[in-house]
């Protein structure tokens, strides 16, 4: 489960943050989860609270925002949003359109408190 | 709590293993999050291109910082590509389900490749068993397990290559942990990346694991002895992974009677320069 590596990853990026800014705990960490970044939700989540525990995250709530995914024919250069990945173009049944957004796998802030 | 030295290291350890020391001794290592290794660079794109100091924004008590949570690894992949460049060496990533045939399929190429100078790296969650099999077809070989971790990622790959240390113009195979899954997201710094599908998993697999096939250059179709005994459609195979990936290259062969063995040392002849 590469889930763990990931929320591993993000740990780490919330804790660095954290301590170059004095903070003395992390309430919450904001994530950009692409539609299609390839990881599951519930394996993040389930991850979470073991990456945190003896940290500044311990009880830290991962915010998961879903980034929906969004692409552009490169035939016909609509912009449409596929269910699945390369679903052909609505308009002109092309395939391989150019990816715009979904992708993403983002630490996008934290919360925090001071002492 | 990690098995070889009880430092209470959370479940991402992993060891490297060369089969050619007797003694299976072994460097280790683990990544946990009292470490700080991972460099403190944020990516800020900014379409109107105006300068940009690198402090973080505070709104109250939000700290922005939006980095991409792969960005350790792609960094350190981009290092390893820079050395395999530098050095012209032509690295592989070889993925596929458990059992499709990768280890088949190198020790087939091992044989192929007579005066060749070929380094194996064997991703297994445990055990020796591929790396012995590479040692015993005569390449250096090093085996990384991941222990829980599911896939290899560009920092193993350059301890492993560190101890490797492959001649210039060498050729790196790498076999990655048996999975189509995880290792999708983890670039290794490689310059082509080789999934091996065998006729006995059903035509399905790209559209069911999209993100592998979009990601690969080359897909070996494998074990195409066994064609007659089963229901696998290799052209609707192939139509289902190139709806996934148009530019996907397919080559068929059997890692057991050797046929088709051919075009695939003849693409590798090719990749490297
Ligand atoms: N009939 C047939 N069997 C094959 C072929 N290639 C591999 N096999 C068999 O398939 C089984 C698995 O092969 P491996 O090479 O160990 O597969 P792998 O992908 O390395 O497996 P993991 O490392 O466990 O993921 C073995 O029993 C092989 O002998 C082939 O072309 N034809
Ligand atoms: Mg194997
Ligand atoms: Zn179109």
């Amino acid at each position: 489960m590469h889930e763990f590596s990931i929320v591993q990853s993000i740990a780490e990026i919330a804790l660095e943050t954290a301590r170059n800014n004095g903070a003395g705990q992390i309430s919450s960490v904001e994530v950009e989860v692409g539609q299609s970044a390839g990881v599951v939700r519930d394996a993040m989540e389930f991850a979470w609270e073991a990456a945190g525990r003896g940290t500044l995250l311990e009880g830290a709530s991962l915010v998961l925002k879903e980034i929906p995914l969004v692409v552009r024919c490169r035939n016909c250069q609509k912009t449409f949003h596929p269910d699945e990945l390369f679903d052909p173009c609505p308009a002109c049944g092309d395939i391989n359109p150019e990816i715009i957004s979904g992708k993403e796998l983002r630490v996008v802030a934290i919360e925090v408190k001071y002492k | 709590m990690c098995d070889h030295c009880g430092c209470g290291g959370e479940g991402t350890g992993y060891s490297l293993i060369n089969p050619a020391e007797s003694d299976h001794k072994h460097e280790h290592t683990h990544s946990d999050s009292h470490t700080h290794e991972h460099p403190h660079e944020h990516h800020h794109e900014h379409p109107h291109g105006h300068q940009h100091t690198h402090e973080h924004t505070f709104t109250g008590n939000r700290i922005l910082i939006e980095t991409d949570v792969l960005q350790k690894n792609n960094l350190l992949a981009q290092r390893n590509k820079g050395y395999f460049e530098a050095k012209n060496i032509l690295a592989l990533n070889l993925v596929s389900s458990p059992g499709s045939g990768k280890t088949t399929v190198l020790e087939l190429t091992l044989a192929n490749l007579p005066g060749q100078r070929v380094y194996v790296v064997e991703g297994d969650q445990q055990t020796t068993l591929d790396a012995d099999r590479i040692h015993a077809a005569g390449a250096p070989v090093i085996q990384i397990n991941t222990g829980n971790g599911c896939h290899l990622d560009a920092e193993m790959i350059s301890k492993a290559v560190r101890t490797l240390n492959p001649d210039n113009d060498s050729l790196l195979l790498i076999e990655n942990v048996g999975n189509l899954v995880c290792p999708a997201l983890f670039d290794l710094g490689e310059q082509y990346r080789v999934v091996i599908m065998s006729v006995t998993e059903g035509e399905d697999k790209p559209l069911k694991y999209p993100n592998m096939f979009q990601s690969a250059h080359l897909c070996l179709i494998n074990k195409t002895d066994l064609l007659p005994y089963v229901d696998f459609q290799t052209d609707k195979f192939i139509r289902y992974a190139q709806k996934i990936n148009p530019s996907l290259q397919f080559l068929q062969l059997s890692a057991k009677t050797g046929e088709g063995f051919g075009q695939w040392i003849e693409w590798i002849r090719e990749k490297q320069p």
